[in-house]
């Protein structure tokens, strides 16, 4: 709990900095009459949609300090978490079945090769679809927009099919591989380096005898850099809570941690004290990573929702 | 257009004096070649292995869908539509179909409402606006399957804290488990507790992007808070509105993760009570059936449901989009404020970006 209340607090202080930053803007922007704060049930009901995001959470941890006879019996067995949860935590981390470390593995694997090749793919796709002109260009584009709107997973039958045929059936690459590229991510870039790279340094470039690679790399990537660290901490975010797919072709015994999950369910039905420990644990790395460049997720999601 | 092909002569290292009748030197000959095949080349890492691991895949479906094609014996003869009708004839397809449609309508409305509301609440001059941004994205990093695992114990039906806090209240403890609506209320508010965050940023994002001086006009004609919230904010962020319903009715009725661990058996409950077409799916492919024609064939009836499902939303929506929202104001504007946002963060070229934007402009209109 601590980890989570610092970490919270940490991103508190960079939060009233980028709203100091923000305020500052907008009184520039409306002259001083136009600001008004808005009133206590603002804040009231934001409070309570905090709790209510947070909750879950606390409420897991809560169980998971306590023990299997406790929560069979009480609704809230204690009101704050204790130490006994890192035992737990050691339990989980040395089950056997669930396969933690391997999990782990296997999910930093997995959401590190998928988000470094997406945003690379969709770079080099956007770059093309943004700022060099071809016959056809508008028609792919367009398909790659309508792609977005396909169920991809209803295909999963085939996949699998597939994926034995090959072999890849309980091996991480067969979820690596059909994930690399992504149309959310191509539009994404298209739209980013659309407006943020000028026409003017690509032919600057290209005056100096760059090849067209080399204009990619020098100067289409540098440029992307924001977006391109927006989309992949969505896609990391995705691929590390993706569950539907790697359960099916990974199995139980090379899981992700969201299998790793599933795992513990099915060996410990009753022992919800340890479940609950276990997803504490699996979530813990998010909230992490969330607490350090939550902020960025925040404004990556704005954009993306204007510009999708 | 210009861009590149105006490029093209000077290219190479070839000198600058006109010598027209001229052989292309092997790197001018390379270059070219650069210029037309690299556009295609850059795209193709997509659009090939969206084609083997999306569209085919797809498509296969139909394919698997007419053969009995079992998952450990591999495929066998042709049968026609003996699939489709075999699916169609089990009470609990339609049972699960109903489930999902349930459990999708309970989230999407009430999650779009409440995102909408607290969107407009935190388009204010609020104090420490990216804490409580932040805030209510939490839920979003949660795995769908970790909330599936906690809500079923928020839910449970005994020891449960909501029917300890219903108790509390003095109510009757509800079978969020056992009874049917119930438990797609609860599986319903699992989606609401990951998405609805994730929502009222976008809408967030939305409505930052409508014009202030629309605000400004309303309290001249003394419109009050409400009245500016339903006469200028809906109508301006109504392609948004639209966005959020169609993105949440493709995911929406392909639910599995929130229903899978809801408990520990992951059968969708002991009468398939909150059994989804999805989990229904996955239990006729590698459950107990281990049928992969007849999943096939509920891969592609649910695949034709959502395709009328969103062909219906974007005749809708467009209706609605064209009776005026000002969509290209909205995203100019917010494209400028995202600028500033960026020079703000001590971003290098950003300054250079701002003047060069109207000359992309101006550039793409004649392309």
């Amino acid at each position: 709990m601590s980890s989570v209340a610092a970490a919270a607090q940490g991103a508190g202080k960079g939060a009233a900095k980028a709203a100091a930053r923000r305020r500052a803007r907008r009184q520039k922007r409306h002259g001083e009459s136009a600001v008004r704060r808005p009133g206590w049930i603002t804040y009231t009901v934001l409070g309570i949609a905090l709790v209510i995001s947070a909750f879950p959470l606390y409420y897991t941890l809560l169980l998971g300090s306590s023990d299997q006879v406790t929560i069979s019996q009480e609704v809230l067995p204690q009101l704050l978490p204790d130490a006994s949860i890192f035992e737990r935590f050691a339990d989980v981390m040395g089950n056997s079945q669930v396969n933690f470390w391997l999990a782990l593995a296997n999910s930093v694997i997995i959401s590190v090769t998928i988000s470094v090749a997406t945003v690379l793919t969709s770079t080099l796709a956007g770059f093309s679809f943004a700022k060099l002109r071809y016959p056809g260009r508008n028609a792919l584009l367009v398909f790659v927009i309508a792609t977005m709107a396909v169920p991809t997973q209803l295909g999963v039958i085939p996949m699998y099919i597939l994926m034995s045929e090959i072999g890849w059936v309980g091996k991480i690459q067969a979820v690596i591989v059909p994930a690399l590229v992504s149309a959310f991510g191509v539009f994404w870039m298209t739209q980013y380096l659309d407006s943020a790279l000028p026409f003017e340094l690509i032919e600057a470039a290209r005056v100096d005898g760059a090849s067209m690679f080399r204009t990619f790399w020098s100067i289409a990537l540098p440029a992307a850099r924001p977006a391109a660290a927006m989309l992949g901490l969505f896609i990391f975010v995705m691929q590390w809570t993706m569950f539907f797919w790697p359960s099916i072709v990974l199995g139980s015994q090379n899981p992700t941690l969201p299998i790793a999950v599933q795992n513990l369910t099915a060996g410990y039905h009753d022992d919800y004290s340890l479940i609950m420990a276990g997803v504490f644990l699996v979530t813990l790395p998010l909230l992490i990573i969330f607490a350090v460049i939550g902020r960025q997720l925040v404004a990556g999601i704005m954009q993306g929702a204007v510009k999708g | 257009m210009a861009a590149l092909t105006t490029t093209e002569p000077e290219t190479g290292s070839a000198p600058p004096a006109a010598r027209p009748p001229r052989k292309l030197g092997f790197s001018q000959t390379l270059s070219r070649w650069d210029v037309k095949v690299s556009p295609y080349l850059y795209i193709s890492p997509f659009f090939i292995l969206f084609a083997l691991t999306g569209l085919f895949p797809l498509a296969y479906t139909a394919v698997v869908s007419v053969y009995e094609w079992n998952l450990l014996g591999g495929q066998g003869d042709f049968v026609g539509l003996q699939n489709y009708v075999d699916v169609l004839n089990q009470p609990t397809f339609w049972k699960s179909l109903v489930n999902t449609f349930s459990i999708f309508l309970l989230s999407a409305v009430p999650q779009v409402i409440i995102a909408i509301t607290l969107a407009a609440l935190l388009d204010q001059n609020l104090r420490n606006a990216t804490f409580w941004r932040m805030g209510v994205l939490v839920p979003y990093v949660v795995a769908p399957i970790a909330v599936s695992l906690i809500f079923g114990r928020l839910f449970a039906d005994q020891f449960g804290l909501i029917n300890g806090f219903l108790g509390v209240l003095g109510l009757d403890p509800v079978g969020w488990h056992s009874d049917r609506f119930a438990s797609h209320i609860a599986i319903a508010t699992m989606v609401n507790y990951r998405w609805t965050g994730y929502n009222t940023l976008i809408f967030l994002a939305a409505m930052q992007a409508v014009p202030r001086d629309l605000y400004e006009a309303a309290t001249i004609d003394g419109a009050g808070r409400v009245r500016q919230f339903f006469s200028v904010t809906v109508p301006q962020i109504r392609a948004t509105i639209i966005f959020v319903v169609i993105t949440a009715s493709i995911g929406g009725l392909q639910i599995f993760d929130e229903v899978k661990l809801y408990d520990v058996y992951g059968q969708g409950g002991s009468d398939r009570q909150w059994m989804t077409t999805v989990l229904f799916l996955y239990e006729v492919a590698w459950g107990n059936q281990r049928d992969l024609g007849r999943a096939a064939a509920v891969a592609w009836i649910l695949f034709l449901i959502i395709l009328v499902i969103g062909f219906i939303n974007f005749r809708f929506s467009t209706k609605i989009a064209s009776s005026g929202t000002k969509a290209p104001k909205v995203s100019r504007a917010v494209t400028r404020r995202l600028l500033a946002e960026a020079r703000a963060a001590g971003e290098e070229s950003a300054a250079r970006r701002g003047v060069q934007q109207s000359t992309t402009t101006t550039d793409r209109s004649d392309s």
